[in-house]
């Protein structure tokens, strides 16, 4: 099964976000990335497909952040077996764009699978697995948590809510919205990333810069509003449990 | 006032929260506008009369369509919207709306706004919603006259798309052959009957060390059953054995995201709010005021919480 | 300890002649079987000696001869802790030399200056240079025999770290029945030896009648008024058959040397000479990746010889924390398994080597023959080390072996959380660099930036000091004392990385390479004196690993300091401590010193832990381990050094501790353990602070 893997750098969920002067983006000089951790189980499951049934598996680095040939380099330590960067010269672009660039970028390229993380946190204008598949043509399975199967025939299992799944058939070529792997997405020794490097295989896509064409757009942002620490209930244990009962029942349960 | 066109979403026969609020949403946003829902499955007859809260319901029973179908609901509704021409479209940001919603957009050529929060229709279309994983608000202009809204659970209270009279039910055959669907399920799997499943819960009280013993814990059961939620526990509550380690939460346990968050003797170290700091409204008893868990709560009292497990319960079963 | 015969008695000088009363066939034979048990001997050895040339070079410091030549001659290593022991190996050990000794001298001057040069007149083994030699050669031969005794007789009711059970298989899995035989054969036929020698001389003295010079065989003469009592003739027959006892035995032995536990006789000695008593302070380099044709060139020729010196003795399995809390590592079962694997692809077995292994000793050694489960349980104490009486390397090996296991992706699931946000962030909490310095927001005094201000000390506060709620507020109180007593001191702020000490030892080379070059990238760009480190772990790595030495110092010696020179006056709290010693401040470091003196400064009195200094019990978090699940065993090491510390006694309050990871460590097991009223677990640094409050208040 040959599958290409999308993968994107989103902000470090770790790092405190700061708004830029116009108040109208985050404040991107000091921003670090880190790969969309969708994105890295979609990876881990071409990895394990690769591992179980051969075939091949191609990353696609998608937009311009500095992190991203570090995240490239690693896929290849962990086995990926080509690496493209697409989209380098543009700032974040809006996912419709993106599709627009990986769908060039897949021209000529024959494949099975597409897996992508099912979402990210910055994809304002919808998902980008869902809208390559679309504009290809091709089905679709969003919130995907096992995938089986050869490249005549795959089935996948999607998770809904409350534990419940399903399980699809899909006839590829056909694009996956990976939610977890089957395993947790594997560890890369440093020196086996640096080692990569120094092998240096990231092939540069100069592709057509797609205009952006979401006709969606962020007018103002700000931070939501969080307590500082706990509103502290006063009273005794009868006051207070009223008071508790009546915040949990305001929170909608 | 513009008409809205709502996505339902049903699963095991049972219409999801979401789609009434969704209902209820689309209510604000059209005011006398017409709000139409789209149902689509199998003998579905019952589910239209509950989705009052619309004027008008398209529906698609098809057999082919008993569970959703990724490829064929998307394929369907796109044929439904276009068909109904509404401005704007409420898809739920759920795992059957993030099948739905960026296949529309990509079909239809209509703008798409996803983790919306709310929607606003007067004047240009817009929305307000949480980008970064909720770390950022943002205010969201929309060009065109016609869009799709990707809606986070729990935006709006459900009650609203709940109540309203009869909606006129109009069943149409499915636009889309479903032969030509290269998606085709295989079957559902319920969840392996067993413990508490507590990440899905919406209650979780919560107990740690202040719990003393293990006899306690049936305490706060009740008052977990009393609230319809589960117990869960802080690490060393599970390590004494007091609890499976399927209720752990915490660095080494599961992440959980209740609505409410009740905790009773937990102190809250590091490694505890790493595994439930997202949690809705987070409520903490401690005797001790300088426990770091009032730092992430919502509200806390200081205080036993073998004085106010009782008073909760009584109360909750009396009202 | 041949025998011997007298013909120069009647000539009246003190002497005797090797082969007394032997014909030239007796002498024959006794030179074939001499030359049989030769070769035997050195063909095992050059066994052995091909299989540590299939290991990898490594250097070794010729300045260690002068130290290790001191530890064997005094036997040092064997008696730490057990004095006993170590008494009964001393007199076996010097017994067995000047036995050696004594057998090579008669060689010399029967063998080679008689026989081989012709030159009977050069002759020296005679006259008061024999007598002198009898009774050097019965006095040890006496204690010999005694040792030999006090060691066999202590078998007869092992202590548990003799027995064989291991920890990371169920019984009926595994056999070494084997090595009980090893270990009793080797002092039994030792035992023969000795005992079938002194025998042999009594009834020579009492066959030659009784020479007056034979008093100084002091031994003899005791056994020959017992042998006397047979008759001269009797005697002379008894002696015949006693001499082939005693030379048979002899050979034999020799034989068995390079098949047996008396192998440890030779392969200890050189393996005391060329460890290396740093290398788990100071890692060596990574292996390469092992093979699956040539598996040994995977450990270094030293590592080949530590796991042939291995004695069996106990002590590191018996020290072990992993071990001692349920954890399927024995530092011992490591050492001896690698020793099977090693024997088994060279082609050599021990005569009483273990009984038969399911296990495939020709698969991945990594991950398969060694458990990822074993290599995973070290905390990198060093215990096995400190205790090992003959220079093993566990710690260098186990840390060698995780390596592979990172480089295959077969990282622990929390290890992995940590190596991510390390490799991202720099520490290990998850968070963003950026919050490093938001604890010094409690402080209302605003710490130097040693990136744009010079200071005398800069202060390396590590991950946990800096990022654990708990441990931070040891760090503001570290800070507060400093600017109390007038200290000249900065931090880093986001600029500062995790050391890289627990990376390092869990195995990630790269990301440890990765986070010294920031460190040294940022320290660079800084102006001081001196480092300071609130974390022992990261004082070991910028000591030994970043090259940085004597200019780190740990900030309980910077205490110690401020104490000596009068900033902190001496404190008043009353009640009772004792001390947790940090295994990267004291085994590492041997810094057991100033945080004693420090105790003593608060006015608390010390009360000490059966395993204290140099045998501290490992908290469990150490060399990656406090990333690492620990629910599966039995305890937590910490839960079990706090049971320590609670039965010293109701008296002791304080269980004190100097490493930020102690106290996130014992925080916790005191809560576990149920102490939490009775034992308060806190920091030197927090006691110092406390007891000057008291001052000031009173």
């Amino acid at each position: 099964m040959d599958s290409v893997v999308l993968l994107r750098p989103v902000p470090d969920p770790v790092e405190e976000l700061e708004l830029n002067d116009d108040g109208d983006d985050l404040d991107r000089d000091y921003l670090g990335y880190v790969l969309n951790e969708f994105d890295d189980h979609a990876l881990e499951e071409a990895l394990l497909l690769k591992e179980k049934g051969g075939g091949t598996v191609t990353v696609f680095g998608i937009g311009s952040a500095d992190e991203m040939e570090q995240i490239l380099y690693a896929a290849l330590a962990k086995g990926a077996d080509e690496a493209f960067k697409l989209g380098d010269q543009l700032e974040h672009m809006s996912v419709a764009s993106q599709a627009e660039l990986v769908i060039s970028a897949l021209q000529d390229r024959s494949y099975d699978l597409i897996l992508t993380g099912v979402q990210a946190s910055d994809e304002l204008d919808g998902q980008l697995g869902v809208w390559v598949a679309a504009k290809l043509g091709l089905p679709h399975v969003s919130v995907v948590v096992g995938v089986t199967g050869s490249a005549g025939s795959v089935k996948v299992t999607k998770e809904f809510w409350g534990g419940i799944t399903a399980d699809y058939e899909v006839r590829p070529p056909a694009v996956l919205g990976i939610q977890a792997a089957e395993q947790a997405p594997r560890y890369v020794a440093v020196s086996l990333i640096r080692q990569a490097q120094q092998e240096g295989s990231l092939t540069q896509l100069d592709l057509e810069a797609p205009s952006d064409s979401s006709g969606v757009r962020i007018t103002a942002v700000r931070l939501p509003e969080t307590g500082g620490g706990a509103e502290m209930i006063t009273g005794d244990e009868s006051e207070a449990a009223e008071r508790i009962i009546e915040i949990i029942r305001g929170a909608g349960v | 006032m513009s008409d809205v066109f709502v996505i339902t979403e049903h699963l095991q026969g049972i219409l999801t929260e979401t789609s009434f609020e969704l209902l209820a949403m689309a209510r604000g946003i059209a005011g006398s506008g017409k709000v139409t829902a789209g149902l689509v499955g199998s003998g579905v007859g019952d589910l239209a009369s509950q989705l009052g809260g619309a004027d008008a319901i398209v529906v698609v029973d098809d057999p082919a369509f008993e569970v959703f179908n990724p490829e064929g609901h998307a394929r369907v509704f796109a044929a439904l919207v276009d068909e109904s021409q509404a401005p704007v479209v409420l898809v739920p940001y759920t795992s059957m709306g993030m099948d739905v919603a960026s296949d529309l957009a990509a079909r239809s050529g209509m703008p798409l706004v996803s983790f919306c929060t709310s929607v606003g229709a007067e004047g240009a279309l817009g929305a307000t919603c949480r980008l970064y994983a909720g770390k950022i608000e943002a205010d969201i202009e929309v060009d065109g006259e016609r869009a799709i809204f990707a809606v986070l659970a729990g935006s709006t209270p459900a009650e609203q798309g709940r109540s309203g009279g009869a909606a006129i039910v109009e069943t149409v055959s499915s636009p889309v052959d479903a032969g030509s669907l290269s998606v085709t399920c295989l079957g559902v799997t319920l969840p392996a009957g067993g413990d508490v499943d507590i990440t899905s819960q919406d209650v979780l009280v919560v107990v740690g060390r202040g719990i003393e013993s293990k006899d306690n814990i049936e305490e706060a059961q009740e008052l977990a059953d009393a609230l319809g939620g589960a117990v869960a526990a802080s690490r060393p509550i599970i390590d004494q054995g007091w609890l499976p380690k399927s209720r752990q939460v915490g660095k080494s346990g599961l992440t959980v995201k209740p609505k409410v968050y009740l905790t009773l003797g937990v102190s809250g170290a590091p490694e505890h709010i790493e595994g439930m700091k997202d949690a809705g409204t987070i409520i903490s008893v401690n005797t001790d005021p300088q426990a770091p868990i009032f730092g992430v709560a919502h509200y806390g009292w200081v205080g036993d919480i073998f004085d106010i497990l009782p008073e909760l319960v009584e109360k909750l079963e009396a009202g | 300890m041949s025998s011997s015969l007298l013909v120069a008695a009647r000539e009246g000088v003190a002497g005797r002649e090797t082969f007394l009363n032997f014909g030239s066939g007796e002498t024959l034979a006794f030179y074939l079987l001499a030359l049989l048990a030769t070769l035997i001997f050195f063909s095992g050895f050059l066994f052995r000696i091909r299989k540590y040339a299939r290991g990898r070079r490594r250097k070794f410091d010729w300045r260690r001869l002068g130290p290790a030549v001191a530890e064997i001659a005094s036997q040092r290593t064997v008696a730490k802790r057990d004095r006993a022991v170590g008494l009964a190996h001393f007199f076996v050990f010097w017994g067995f030399i000047v036995l050696l000794a004594a057998t090579a001298t008669i060689a010399i001057d029967d063998d080679v200056i008689k026989r081989f040069l012709g030159r009977p007149d050069l002759q020296f083994w005679k006259g008061a240079f024999y007598q002198g030699y009898s009774l050097i050669v019965d006095v040890f031969g006496i204690g010999f025999i005694a040792g030999l005794i006090y060691l066999g007789r202590r078998r007869r009711k092992p202590p548990a770290k003799l027995g064989y059970e291991r920890v990371d298989r169920a019984k009926g899995t595994y056999d070494r029945s084997g090595y009980a035989i090893d270990d009793r054969m080797f002092l039994r036929v030792l035992l023969v030896i000795a005992i079938s020698g002194f025998l042999l001389e009594g009834f020579r003295i009492a066959a030659t009648d009784f020479p007056d010079f034979e008093i100084f065989s002091i031994g003899g003469w005791v056994v020959a008024l017992g042998a006397s009592l047979v008759g001269t003739d009797w005697a002379e027959t008894i002696r015949i058959v006693l001499w082939w006892a005693h030379a048979g035995a002899s050979l034999a032995f020799i034989a068995f040397i390079p098949y047996s536990k008396a192998m440890h006789m030779a392969i200890d000695i050189v393996n005391l000479a060329v460890t290396d008593p740093d290398s788990a302070r100071s890692l060596p380099p990574p292996a390469p990746t092992p093979s699956l044709e040539r598996p040994l060139a995977f450990f270094t020729w030293k590592e080949l010889l530590d796991f042939d010196a291995c004695t069996k003795c106990g002590r590191c399995h018996e020290a072990c924390p992993a071990r001692a809390t349920g954890a399927p590592l024995s530092p011992r079962d490591l050492i001896l398994d690698l020793r099977e694997l090693a024997d088994a692809n060279a082609g050599i077995d021990l005569w009483y080597g273990p009984g038969a292994d399911p296990r495939d000793s020709t698969g991945e050694i990594v991950g398969g023959y060694i458990t990822t489960e074993t290599l995973w349980a070290c905390t990198t104490c060093m215990a096995c080390v400190e205790a090992c009486p003959v220079g093993i390397e566990h710690v260098s090996l186990i840390v060698q072996m995780r390596r592979r296991l990172v480089e295959t992706g077969e990282v622990e699931p929390g290890l992995q959380t940590a190596f991510q946000s390390l490799a991202r962030a720099g520490n290990s909490f998850g968070k963003s660099a950026k919050q490093r310095p938001r604890w010094t927001r409690e402080l209302d005094f605003e710490i130097k930036d040693v990136r744009t201000e010079p200071v005398d000390y800069l202060w390396f506060l590590g991950d946990h000091a800096s990022f654990d709620p708990r441990a931070a507020e040891v760090s503001a109180a570290v800070a507060r004392l400093l600017e109390r007593a007038g200290v000249d001191f900065g931090i880093l702020y986001e600029a500062e990385r995790n050391s890289g000490n627990d990376v390092r030892r869990a195995g990630e080379e790269g990301l440890f390479e990765m986070l010294k070059e920031q460190n040294l990238t940022a320290l660079e760009s800084a102006s001081y004196q001196q480092i300071v480190t609130t974390d022992p772990h990261s004082l070991n790595t910028l000591r030994y690993e970043y090259g940085l030495e004597n200019a780190v110092i740990h900030y309980t010696e910077l205490l110690d300091r401020l104490v000596a020179e009068g900033h902190f006056g001496p404190g008043s709290i009353t009640g009772v401590a004792t001390y947790h010693d940090p295994c990267y401040l004291g085994r590492y470091q041997e810094e057991f010193d100033a945080p004693r003196r420090l105790i003593s400064a608060t006015g608390l009195q010390l009360i000490e832990m059966g395993r204290c200094r140099e045998n501290s019990f490992c908290c469990g978090a150490g060399g990656g381990r406090i990333w690492m699940d620990d629910s599966g065993l039995d305890e937590r090491p910490s839960e079990n050094r706090i049971r320590e510390a609670v039965a010293l006694g109701n008296e002791v309050g304080y269980f004190v501790v100097a490493c930020p990871k102690d106290m996130v460590m014992y925080s916790d097991a005191v809560k576990t353990t149920g102490h939490e009223g009775r034992l308060q677990v806190v920091d030197i640094a927090q006691l110092l602070e406390r007891s000057l409050m008291e001052v000031s208040v009173g």
